[in-house]
């Protein structure tokens, strides 16, 4: 009887460990300023890794992009070193699977440096880029 | 005898003041350093899944 109550608190205790443990960042979700400025063509995926104003927008716009690129560096910074990669070679590896991951109506940077919007067909990316 | 030598050496250095013992032209060519700058398609791959992993877990900023 004790070895059992044992277990299950054992088990429910991990179920909690398990919960706790999964990052709160996993929590947040895109700001709806971002997802609509996306929606809208007004921001987009450069090539490098980095999010790019497409166009003259507004400076909430501007900010909006340059808070983001901020946030970016400081992850590619980590991860990067993390996995014994360089910063430029990491943050290409992150615009080529975040061009990939672009929804039909979003814009991207073409190979060319031009803006493309994404339709449901493959974007064009670096001949480097992985397969989608 | 050593002073033969000293002349020696004194035409030596004399020859160096006045043509030049090493002479050293620039290439009219442009010198091109590779730097080894380029990132290369294996490295992006090797990166791959860990960019995966990265987009799941911060949904905020991607």
């Amino acid at each position: 009887m004790m070895k059992r109550t044992k277990l299950m608190l054992t088990i429910a205790g991990g179920a909690i460990g398990l919960a706790l443990a999964n990052p709160a960042a996993a929590m947040f979700q895109r700001d709806p300023a971002y997802e609509q400025a996306r929606a809208n063509g007004q921001v987009g995926e450069r090539m490098d890794g980095f999010l790019g104003v497409v166009g003259n927008q507004p400076q909430a716009i501007v900010d909006l992009v340059s808070d983001i690129n901020i946030r970016r560096r400081a992850n590619y910074t980590e991860r990067a070193r993390s996995q014994n990669a360089t910063i430029d070679a990491y943050a290409l590896t992150q615009g080529c699977l975040l061009i990939a991951r672009t929804q039909p109506g979003e814009k991207y940077q073409a190979p060319d440096g031009s803006w493309k919007t994404r339709t449901s067909a493959p974007p064009e990316r670096d001949s480097r880029c992985p397969p989608m | 005898m050593i002073h033969a030598k000293m002349k020696g050496l004194g035409l030596v250095c004399g020859l160096c003041l006045l043509g030049g013992c090493v002479n050293v032209n620039a290439p009219s060519d442009k010198i091109v350093i590779e730097l080894n700058i380029n990132i290369q398609q294996e490295v992006i791959y090797r990166l791959a899944a860990d960019v995966e992993d990265n987009i799941d877990a911060n949904p905020d900023i991607f």
